[in-house]
């Protein structure tokens, strides 16, 4: 089947198989290996990107559901050469460690602030809950969108 | 110049002053990498014409193998090779501490997930197909996972090498010596996984020099090097590998796990090859932490001194040894948790059964005994009508008492303090949640049967464990440093896994050149080992050799510009980055100090020797010891079972913070994984069979989850011996952190709770029903 995307702002026409998930034409066809596979049932939340401005969790997603959207994955959210606020948040306040969560743990809390500009502690947390992270303790990470959500302000 | 040479770290003055490089929080250089999604993990790299690999694992956890055919798997179209054991060229077996593995199963499966054959074809899918068309003819066998029934000498062994895998005894002081008062007691400890984020994966890459380049993600390169090219029967030096961006370890990738069957795919097939675990692979393709079983007695005497500790500990290793002799090393030698006891009598053993084999998680055998020891001195204190904090206080450590293996605690012990730091600082104000809907209700969904039943506990408990490697383990780290063209790079084969350890080398490095002009090379065996990364053990055994590897080449720096300006090297010295003589006549740059020539040093770091334990278990075994104190505060619902943890507050010993916001965040995940073992994580086991190998049946702590931490106190007593004074912070975080958690729940619910994790069911089966006599 013919799959129509703009990723990060590139518009590109590929022919996929229908069971493709939206994670492996992320990752093996279009070749952006920065969305994370951790979990293979939804859990982890490390390959969450954008699909029209709303967080997906990619391997949740058919590849040819997306046919029509404007995809954004962590490659795409610095603009410039200039890191996006969410992730100079990040890098700034110790957010990661190993980093292997960082790219969906992002893309999740920049949506979470798309939606909620100014959340409380509280809200960060029930709002990242669907991202694990088995470095930080998570701690770092609220901090960091905190962070973000102030700058933002 | 190129000269080896080594350094033992007894020679090395503790605690110098700093510069303006150590003890700051500077950013980690992979942090840009890793935001942008830049960094590249092992399962993101891609060779040309590269294949993928595939393993067929065994369903039964006990089976014997009468037929494998292979041949509707070679002939699908797009396969390459079809390997079983037969095809492996050199040794069968490997492991880390006894070689008792095979690499591919070929007459009997011991464990539900071994490797029976691997499979490389050009696309994942035809790979996974094909694994599935290999017949494997299967005779189930009655599987061994009681591992009171494996210790049991008339249980026929369920491997050539026998069921246990080590006995400790330990006999100290007088055995026969009593106490006044005397708590006995019996714990469980479950099993519980790393559940690092970034599964298995990685890409070998055949030469035609006949060895093979692997990229993998691991946290010991040299030792995966060596197993990979005794199975291969190649000599080390063509077998190559680098470290591929790791995604988290936490103890699970110090194991081979993919490394030999990747490269023999490589090798077979003459195409490079890929190969990444899915998250139910990577529940079945490494080990986990020892599910332990340990009874207790403790005798002490009126004022609440131990007098004796008698206790049995007996750890399940599953199907193959991994590291489990220095597991049980561990949990026999801290037994007694970070107290004086004059008389002990352990004994601790360590069998295979037909469970999942186990090895490394971060606290390595001294979490099960904390656990247990722990949840013995409340009852103690409760026995004597004392504090809890008080009774440990009355028998912490101090420098120069005998632990209970003989050896004189030399180095710094600040028990005590730890303890008073804990235990004085302030808890969070107010109670339960009582706000129907509130998300910081136990269970995190809002709701509560009713809300007047749910309690509030606080629990406190102490741990300790070695840092580094013990019992004689020739445990070194090499590091290299080049000065050539005014560049100064530093060479180190040491796995960084998420802690931080890039961040330490450039610090370290900028503190001896005074620049951060420094080049971090990739890790490769290019180099000579670091030694894992685990036991708490690099910052100081790769931050030792990296330091003294850049000490010597700044040294011979200097002799060189001291002999090109017909000077000594006494009168010169490098500041920020130029080499400068004190009178101020010479003032150059690094790449005019050498004039051309290029300098290299390296070193072979060693920490002060350690030495076998005896047939009683005593010995100097450790080098250096770390201590931590953790208090939790929970709230429990009594109807549901469930537990929220509000807070854990910790004091830790540290020697000396290098890098603040990364101790920081060392604490903070260790705490996660702590809570997690006390109230979530276990991996759970029916005769032999995983049930949960999965993150919707695994559950590990959410941002929800995760309590407040407090640091009470990140107590600095230089560590002598220690470059920079500095322990390691990785794993005292989960060592007692646990048992705290299971002392707060115990306080609220009024249950003994003997096991962890702590279910529901613990909880809510057992307390007495609303309405009913009781708190």
């Amino acid at each position: 089947m013919k799959v129509s995307v703009a990723v990060n702002g590139a518009a590109r026409t590929d022919e996929v198989e229908p069971r493709l998930l939206l994670v492996h034409y992320l990752r093996d066809v279009v070749g952006l290996t920065g969305t994370n596979i951790g979990c293979d049932t939804s859990s982890c939340g490390a390959c969450t990107v954008h699909v029209d401005g709303e967080s997906v969790k990619s391997c949740t997603m058919l590849a040819v559901q997306a046919d029509g959207a404007e995809i954004t994955t962590i490659e795409g959210l610095a603009s410039g050469g200039e890191l996006h606020p969410m992730q100079e948040a990040f890098r700034q306040h110790h957010g990661l460690q190993c980093g292997y969560c960082t790219p969906g743990m992002v893309m999740a809390a920049t949506s979470l602030l798309a939606e909620n500009p100014s959340p409380t502690e509280a809200e960060v947390r029930e709002g990242l809950e669907g991202n694990l992270c088995r470095c930080t303790g998570y701690h770092n990470i609220v901090k960091a969108v905190l962070a973000a959500a102030g700058a933002g302000r | 110049m190129t000269t080896v040479s080594a350094v033992s770290s007894t020679a090395v003055a503790p605690a110098r002053v700093r510069s303006a490089s150590l003890g700051t929080s500077r950013k980690r250089p992979d942090g840009g990498p890793k935001v942008k999604g830049e960094f590249a993990f092992s399962s993101d790299l891609w060779a040309e014409g590269a294949l993928w690999g595939k393993v067929l694992r065994s369903p039964h956890p006990a089976a014997r193998i009468t037929g494998i055919d292979t041949s509707r798997a070679r002939n699908l179209p797009g396969v390459k090779a079809v390997l079983v054991a037969d095809d492996v060229p050199g040794n069968p077996f490997f492991g880390l501490e006894m070689k008792d593995q095979p690499v591919f199963a070929s007459d009997v499966a011991r464990y539900m997930g071994e490797a029976v054959a691997a499979v490389a074809a050009d696309h994942p899918e035809v790979a996974r197909k094909a694994a599935e068309l290999i017949e494997v003819t299967y005779e189930p066998i009655d599987p061994l996972v009681d591992p009171e029934r494996a210790l049991d000498p008339v249980t026929p062994p369920m491997h050539p090498m026998g069921n246990t895998v080590r006995h400790i005894s330990v006999r100290h002081g007088d055995a026969v010596a009593s106490g006044d008062v005397v708590v006995e007691g019996t714990y469980e400890v479950g099993m519980q996984d790393q559940a690092f984020m970034g599964p298995e994966s990685g890409l070998a890459i055949p030469d035609e020099d006949g060895g093979v380049d692997l990229f993998i993600s691991t946290q010991w390169l040299h030792v995966d090097r060596d197993q990979v090219a005794d199975c291969l029967a190649l000599p080390p030096d063509k077998v190559r590998l680098h470290l591929a961006g790791v995604g988290g370890a936490f103890g699970a990738r110090e194991d081979v796990s993919l490394q030999v069957h990747i490269c023999l795919l490589a090798l077979r097939t003459g195409r490079p090859v890929k190969m990444v675990f899915s998250r139910e692979e990577s529940f079945l393709g490494h080990v986990h932490r020892h599910p332990a079983r340990m009874s207790y007695r403790h005798e002490a005497d009126r004022d609440g001194r131990i007098v004796k500790i008698e206790a049995k500990i007996l750890l399940d290793g599953g199907a193959y040894a991994s590291s489990s002799t220095a597991v049980l090393a561990n949990a026999a030698c801290f037994a007694g948790g970070p107290y004086l006891v004059p008389n002990a009598v352990i004994d601790a053993d360590v069998v295979r059964t037909n469970n999942p084999p186990c090895g490394a998680m971060r606290g390595f055998g001294a979490v099960q005994v904390c656990h247990a020891y722990e949840a013995q001195m409340d009852k103690l204190a409760a026995a004597l009508g004392m504090d809890p904090v008080e009774l440990r206080l009355r028998n912490a450590l101090q420098p120069g008492d005998e632990l209970l293996t003989g050896q004189a605690l030399t180095g710094a012990a600040p028990v005590a303090e730890v303890i008073r730091r804990c235990a004085e600082a302030p808890l969070p104000p107010g109670g339960p949640a009582d706000e129907p809907g509130s998300m910081t209700l136990p269970g995190g969904a809002g709701r509560t049967a009713d809300p007047t039943r749910v309690r509030r506990g606080i629990g406190f408990a102490v741990g300790f464990k070695n840092l580094m490697y013990s019992e004689g383990f020739d445990d070194y780290s090499t590091a290299r440093c080049r000065i050539e063209h005014g560049i100064v790079t530093v060479f180190s084969a040491a796995a960084e896994v998420g802690q931080g350890l890039v961040t330490l080398v450039e610090q370290i490095a900028e503190d001896v050149f005074g620049t951060d002009k420094i080049i971090v090379a990739p890790a490769d065996t290019g180099v000579g080992s670091a030694g894992s990364t685990s036991a708490s053990r690099q910052t100081w055994m790769s931050g030792g050799a990296v330091d003294a590897a850049c000490r010597k080449a700044r040294d011979s720096l200097l002799d060189l510009a001291a002999r090109r300006h017909g000077t000594v090297a006494a009168v010169l010295e490098v500041r920020e980055g130029r080499v400068v003589s004190f009178d101020g006549e010479i003032d150059e740059t690094i790449e005019e100090a050498t004039g051309g020539a290029a300098i290299e040093e390296t070193v072979e770091f060693r920490h002060a020797p350690t030495f076998p334990l005896d047939e009683r278990g005593q010995g100097d075994a450790h080098v250096s010891f770390a201590f931590a104190a953790h208090r939790a505060v929970v709230d429990v619902d009594l109807d549901l079972g469930l537990v929220k943890v509000v807070e854990v507050t910790t004091a830790q010993d540290v020697g000396r913070v290098l890098n603040p916001v990364q101790v920081v965040g060392q604490i903070e995940g260790g705490i996660a994984q702590g809570v997690g073992l006390a109230v979530m994580e276990e991996i759970l086991v029916d005769q032999g069979l995983v049930r949960n190998a999965s993150f919707t049946d695994y559950l590990i702590p959410t941002a929800l989850d995760m309590p407040l931490v407090q640091i009470a106190a990140l107590v600095e007593e230089p560590e002598p011996g220690a470059p920079f004074g500095a322990k390691g912070v990785g794993e005292p975080p989960t060592i007692s952190s646990t048992a705290a958690v299971a002392a707060a729940v115990r306080a609220a619910s009024g249950l003994a709770l003997t096991r962890v994790p702590i279910r529901p069911e613990h909880i809510a089966l057992a307390a007495p029903r609303q309405g009913e006599a009781g708190s």
